[in-house]
């Protein structure tokens, strides 16, 4: 194993984890990148800025989120505590406004008056509609045309926030398009537009910016479990497509060994069937969307298509980080199915009262596993990234309920 | 010294500009490829860029993510691009040619390996879209000692001191990308992309080659007065494209895409 306080300093000033990361775009992005690089540098040392965000974060999203010790279901369950982190709960339903207020305060700064973002389940498209709408700027949100279908609600919601959704048809018609779509749009606004990426990938400095606002939930949950439970968790779990709610909860754990940090993936139909979205479990290291990563491809280099029962979930690649996670063993990447996630949903939903997103679902699915594998005394902290409200069309289309 | 920096020391003497034309390989049919090649050559095209097809070309605009797609339809691989090059050079050993594309195929093949198949088939240059200079620090010497060039581009958004580093690192020619936008953008601001290829060219030595946005006899000379190349890309492949969709011969469908390139080279070479 690598050096723990080390790693947890990475990236290096070229935003290389190992050999992960980086910034592969074409020339016409590399000067935006490099202003918001330096930018970035100096807010994340500016007290005057962090102020500004622990304000939005407390007032706006409603933070710190509760961190739940779920009795029933770990009764039912059997083995070690389980508490659940309520990213449900924040303002929009998720933990993805955590990085859009961030990365919108920087907007601000640098005067762009227009965001761009791609969404997948679309809580990060709402997530971006919703900062814009406060602070008044135009907006644009690329979907691609299948999550359009899947993630109706979602859609109206980015709707009325007064955001413009452009379903993307190219490709696959899912998150990699949207992402894209909308790296297409940048290169042609890049003087009037912020890209808003919503996931812990893409080109330096964005997996470190977005890992860093979502950071919030690993400093509490660190904080939470030693004020209620006298330690620190002995693991933790969160659902892993690009990771962004997983790496803001395992990295203030990062330099803490004696944690075990678990990210699920989504296992579809079953790794065997290729039928997945599980690039750490089944893909192999090569670059898309500005970064070095593990992927979903063929033998060719070209990216192959992807398949998760969640929206938000269904992205060949992952953040680059997770990548050197899983290299030097940190941290260890497994994967659900559709089948196991839904089964987690309902289980969740008629045990806790609580409704989980289904990319929140396969976390849950896997910590029920782990729990049983461990002592009584012992105790997981579960990233309940997103509640499951969006999701209810596809439930019920399972069921064969129109709703 | 390479192929193609003779051959622009060549049009130089000749008081000639490059006409630069990109094609997909793989579009629409494998066998189209290599007769297209030697189409444009015939036609008066001095160096080709073939595209290598990519599941996500995100710097490219809607006529070449077409053109990928359709290559990629019957599975065009960087194994079968390279297999062009070869056949092509095995009549034409004065042509430069630049594969031009993105990473990833070249990554998961190995650059090591491709470097070496590169300049076995006969590939002089090579354009990787999301490839900058920052991080080709390892790729470019492999490439070099198989004298294969490493091109880069600069866009209207290059500092000062970017454009610097861009040179110093690139060979063969620079790739200067006249609008902010993808491929097949509109509108290129002939002022503005004279302004700036003077500004390059006090940078550095290299050729400056001029793409996006060149669509016509016009558009191509009058890039031909401020550059030493114009690169042309959409208008063929949108031209490649209608041809399928009309299933014209593989003849027919070289001579449409070498008309557009006789009006390029006339209007060009017409001072």
């Amino acid at each position: 194993m690598t050096d723990l306080a080390q790693d947890a300093q990475l990236p290096d000033e070229n935003g290389h984890f190992g050999v992960y990361g980086g910034r592969f775009v074409s020339e016409t992005l590399m000067s935006a990148l490099d202003e918001l690089r330096d930018l970035y540098a100096r807010m994340k040392n500016d007290p005057a800025f962090q102020a500004e965000f622990d304000r939005d974060l407390a007032h706006y999203v409603g933070r710190p989120s509760p961190l739940y010790f779920a009795e029933r279901w770990t009764k039912e369950v059997g083995g070690a505590q389980i508490f659940l982190k309520r990213e449900d709960l924040n303002h929009t339903g998720a933990h993805k406004v955590n990085n859009t207020i961030g990365q919108a305060l920087l907007a601000k700064h640098m005067g762009k008056p227009r965001v761009i973002a791609e969404t997948g389940a679309g809580q990060h498209g709402v997530a971006t509609a919703t900062v814009a709408a406060r602070l008044g700027l135009e907006c644009k949100v690329f979907m691609g045309a299948e999550d359009v279908q899947r993630q109706a609600l979602n859609v109206y919601r980015m709707k009325l926030l007064g955001a413009e959704v452009m379903p993307v048809e190219a490709g696959t018609r899912t998150l990699k398009d949207a992402m894209n779509e909308a790296m297409r749009d940048w290169v042609t606004n890049v003087d009037s537009t912020f890209y808003i990426i919503g996931t812990a990938a893409g080109p330096h400095p964005y997996p470190m910016m977005v890992r860093d606002f979502n950071s919030v939930i690993g400093r509490e949950a660190r904080r939470q479990s030693l004020e209620q439970t006298g330690k620190l968790p002995d693991a933790l779990v969160a659902c892993v497509g690009g990771g962004s709610n997983a790496i803001g909860l395992f990295h203030p754990f990062l330099e803490d060994d004696s944690v075990a940090m678990y990210g699920v993936e989504a296992g579809g139909l079953g790794l065997e069937t290729g039928q997945h979205a599980a690039p750490l479990s089944a893909g192999k290291p090569g670059v898309l969307h500005g970064n070095r990563t593990y992927l979903m491809e063929d033998e060719n280099g070209q990216i192959i298509g992807t398949h998760s029962v969640s929206a938000g979930l269904d992205y060949p690649g992952v953040g680059p980080e997770h990548s050197y996670l899983k290299d030097t063993g940190r941290a260890s990447y497994v994967s659900i199915t559709d089948d196991e996630a839904l089964a987690a949903f309902r289980k969740l939903t008629r045990i806790e009262g609580i409704m989980p997103a289904l990319e929140s679902s396969h976390a849950l699915a896997y910590a029920e596993k782990l729990a049983k594998t461990m002592s009584p005394e012992q105790t997981i902290v579960v990233n309940l990234s997103g509640r499951g409200d969006k999701d209810i069309h596809t439930i019920a289309g399972i069921d064969g309920i129109t709703v | 010294m390479s192929r193609i920096k003779s051959y622009f020391e060549n049009l130089n003497k000749a008081g000639k500009k490059a006409l630069i034309p990109y094609i997909t390989a793989g579009d629409s049919y494998l066998e189209s490829t290599v007769p297209l090649m030697h189409s444009l050559v015939d036609a008066g095209s001095d160096i080709i860029e073939l595209g290598v097809p990519f599941s996500d070309p995100m710097a490219d605009g809607p006529a070449i993510q077409l053109a990928c797609e359709r290559a990629l339809e019957h599975g065009t691989s960087l194994t079968d691009v390279l297999a062009c090059v070869a056949k092509f050079r095995e009549t034409n050993t004065t042509t430069p040619v630049v594969l031009m594309g993105y990473l990833n195929p070249v990554e998961i093949m190995g650059y090591p390996a491709f470097a070496e198949k590169a300049a076995s088939s006969g590939v002089d240059g090579v354009l990787l879209v999301d490839l900058p200079p920052e991080e080709a620090a390892d790729v470019k010497p492999l490439f070099e000692s198989h004298s294969i060039d490493t091109i880069f581009l600069l866009a209207p958004t290059t500092s000062e001191n970017r454009t610097k580093l861009i040179c110093e690192h690139g060979s063969g020619y620079v790739y200067y990308v006249s609008v902010k936008g993808v491929t097949g953008s509109s509108a290129l601001d002939a002022d503005e992309v004279a302004k700036k290829v003077a500004a390059i060219q006090d940078q550095t030595d290299l050729p400056v080659g001029v793409g996006f946005g060149i669509k016509d006899g016009a558009t191509a000379s009058s890039v031909a007065k401020v550059a030493d190349g114009v690169i042309v890309g959409s208008v063929l492949v949108n031209a490649i494209a209608e041809s399928a969709s009309q299933n014209l011969s593989v003849e027919d469908t070289c001579q449409k895409v070498s008309a557009i390139i006789r009006e390029m080279r006339a209007a060009m070479d017409q001072e």
